[in-house]
């Protein structure tokens, strides 16, 4: 049995996630801004054989709020294994070109209040001396482009300080997971047009349950982004100013 | 996009063109803005026809309602979200020994779309229709009510919505129950059968002592040969070693559509003559588990794309029982001198067990399912000819399968359906029902 905290539990990929560690008996510690909508997922998850299901409210913005989610968490569960950090928005690229408060506000929730978690979760797992970070960043990270670009920066300020961290906890017996998923089809990307690059959320569920197992250091998700990311980082820059990216 | 859209139908003939998608989530509003209606349910499109078409309207994609509320290991009453599958209930229920009351010939169809087309099984001679097994449900209406409907209270919302193809309100939670079971396993029995005659035969010998029957047929003979094929009966297997053994791994997918379909008359007769002659043993038993033994079709994903882009008619129709023999042996006469028709060809005597809705189909008689390549004008009219056969029998067509039946000839087989018409929500409709409706509903 593991015990795992996971932020943004009210997420579609995170949910499908976490129906597999229900079914396998895993005790889980489920935080959202939303307790509404984290009540049905809990007990869903409790009939589905989760051994512990507890929810707890929390707005990642608010940094303050941090550490006592993480006491609470650590008590309820007894220690923490695994950290499933979920939580995300994709804000609407306009209105950040156009706006300095909403492309701060898109960083924000993506990336400070993510190294501000992150911070205080690895300090914690270090001191334990073992426990896994598992944290949902973005194929969009891997590349500025105009359509996506303030999401992008800030998935890959995550990624670099992902990498980081897992450099400096190497040997602590603490892992750290970089998942990047490509398109799936959630509720956040609802007025996005689905083509067939669209994934399903259950399945990228899959994928990061089976790299948290493997305790990987990067994963892409569905695997064939990462060919289409090399691609799309290999382009030079004449070039990749003519697309519509 | 295909031409069948995000959200199709699984015989892939109608278009789907929504102009809106709407995807609820647990503890939100469920139904659309008035703006947006009208409005039909959609739960995981295993429909055949145009019962989950709604063109010009908005679909209410139900997949996100797929929560478990509550799950009673001792009682077996479980309470859920609409948009949960029988396949997550059969993963659920299964290793506690609790299996759902009535099943389809699929698992990937949502608790909400069951109760919406009344589904049954090769149980129905003894279990019903599957509304029969529902305790109660939650029924959202435009108006902005909920009512809890169940035999007892707001009964005759309850009689309307069981098999009201998702017309009456959006149902937000039901409670049903599930049946007691010893593991995962079937005892199978199978026989050869060589003709209508001995179908019959079989299938009343065999109702009294096997909760499960069905037969597959062949429909391409002739004949002193026509109705022969295999009749299946089966029950639950005790508990005994491994009950909960694992079930199969998924099989191969269609991923793409073949350019053309795979069944077609070239390859008609001799799929089923060599189905028909599988074994030289006109008889065998074995032990199978639940997945393979109720869903053989599950093992392929995206089966329906083997009858090519032009898609595929299902035609689903129930006999009187008085005459079933002589009204079978018609249909499957101008089945086979069509030489249209598939593989897939399944007969089922139903019991005498009342369907609790308004517009069930389940009815006593004989129930005869088979697939047809959509092959334009020549379908419709054999299609159209198989219909004066059962409306001049006193039977009926299954709308969940249907993509062409006429007004005319839904009404004669629903005879309650002015009645139901008045439940029907304002802010609901589907290209079925207006089908179906004309200009006289």
């Amino acid at each position: 049995m593991n015990r795992i905290l996971i932020v943004g539990a009210t997420s579609a990929i995170a949910e499908a996630a976490a129906r597999r560690f229900a079914a396998r008996g895993d005790a889980l510690f489920l935080v959202a801004r939303n307790r509404d909508k984290l009540e049905p997922i809990a007990r869903d998850l409790s009939i589905r054989g989760a051994s512990r299901a507890t929810v707890h409210a929390m707005d990642a913005d608010d940094l303050g709020a941090h550490a006592a989610m993480l006491d609470a968490a650590e008590a309820d569960l007894g220690g923490i294994d695994t950290v499933f950090i979920a939580y995300g928005t994709l804000p609407d690229q306009a209105a950040c070109a156009a706006d300095p408060a909403a492309a701060v506000a898109a960083w924000h929730t993506n990336a400070v209040s993510v190294v501000a978690l992150v911070t205080d979760v690895a300090n914690r797992l270090e001191r334990q001396g073992a426990g896994q970070i598992a944290v949902i960043s973005s194929v969009a990270g891997d590349r500025g482009r105009a359509s996506n670009y303030v999401y992008g920066s800030a998935k890959a300020g995550v990624n670099a300080f992902l990498d980081g961290l897992r450099h400096r906890l190497h040997g602590s017996g603490v892992s750290v997971l970089t998942i990047r998923p490509g398109l799936v089809d959630t509720p956040m990307t609802a007025d996005l047009d689905k083509g067939p690059l669209f994934a399903s959320a259950d399945k990228v569920g899959g994928d990061i349950v089976k790299a948290i197992d493997g305790r990987r250091a990067v994963v892409y998700t569905p695997g064939f982004w990462r060919v289409i990311m090399t691609i799309i980082k290999a382009v030079p820059r004449t070039i990749f100013h003519r697309t519509q990216l | 996009m295909s031409r069948t859209g995000s959200h199709p139908s699984w015989g892939r003939i109608p278009v789907s063109s929504p102009a809106r998608v709407t995807r609820p989530v647990s503890g939100r509003t469920p139904l659309p803005s008035p703006d947006d209606r009208p409005v039909l349910p959609y739960g995981n499109g295993r429909s055949y026809g145009d019962v989950v078409i709604n063109n010009d309207g908005t679909l209410i994609d139900t997949r996100g309602l797929d929560h478990f509320l509550a799950f009673d290991l001792d009682t077996g009453v479980l309470e859920c979200e609409p948009g949960v599958l029988l396949a997550d209930i059969l993963r659920l229920a299964v290793p506690h020994g609790w299996f759902v009351p009535v099943t389809p010939g699929t698992q990937y169809v949502t608790v909400g779309g069951a109760i919406a087309n009344d589904v049954h099984g090769k149980n129905h001679h003894m279990a019903g229709t599957f509304g029969r097994h529902v305790l109660d449900f939650d029924l959202a209406t435009s108006d902005g009510s909920t009512r809890v409907c169940s035999p007892t209270t707001n009964h005759d919302w309850f009689a309307a919505t069981i098999g009201g193809l998702g017309l009456t309100g959006l149902i937000t939670r039901v409670r049903l129950q599930l049946k007691r079971v010893g593991g995962a396993f079937m005892d199978v029995d199978t026989h050869r059968f060589d003709n209508l005659r001995a179908f019959f035969e079989l299938s009343a010998a065999s109702e009294p002592d096997y909760e499960y029957t069905v037969a597959w047929v062949d429909c391409s003979a002739t004949g002193s040969k026509l109705g022969r094929g295999w009749f299946m009966r089966a029950n639950h297997r005790p508990a005994m070693g491994q009950p909960n053994a694992a079930g199969p791994r998924p099989g191969p997918n269609f991923a793409l559509t073949p350019p053309f379909s795979l069944m077609n008359p070239a390859t008609l007769t001799p799929l089923n003559t060599l189905y028909f002659h599988r074994k030289r043993r006109r008889r065998f038993r074995a032990a199978q588990h639940y997945q393979p033994y109720f869903y053989p079709l599950d093992g392929i994903r995206n089966w329906n794309r083997a009858y090519g882009p032009a898609g595929f008619y299902q035609y689903q129709c129930v006999v009187p029982p008085g005459d079933a023999e002589a009204s079978i042996t018609e249909l499957l006469e101008r089945i086979g001198a069509s030489g249209q028709g598939s593989f897939l060809s399944v007969l089922k005597v139903f019991g005498d067990v009342p369907s609790p809705g308004l517009l069930s189909f389940p009815r006593p008689g004989t129930t005869l399912a088979l697939d047809f390549p959509n092959r334009g004008d020549s379908t419709r009219r054999l299609l159209d000819s198989l219909d004066e056969v059962v409306m001049a029998a006193g039977g009926a067509v299954y709308p969940a399968k249907d993509a062409r039946m006429s007004a005319a000839a839904f009404q004669q087989y629903f005879p309650r359906w002015r009645e139901f018409a008045g439940y029907v929500d304002p802010g609901f409709s589907s290209d079925f029902w207006l089908r179906v409706t004309g200009d006289t509903a």
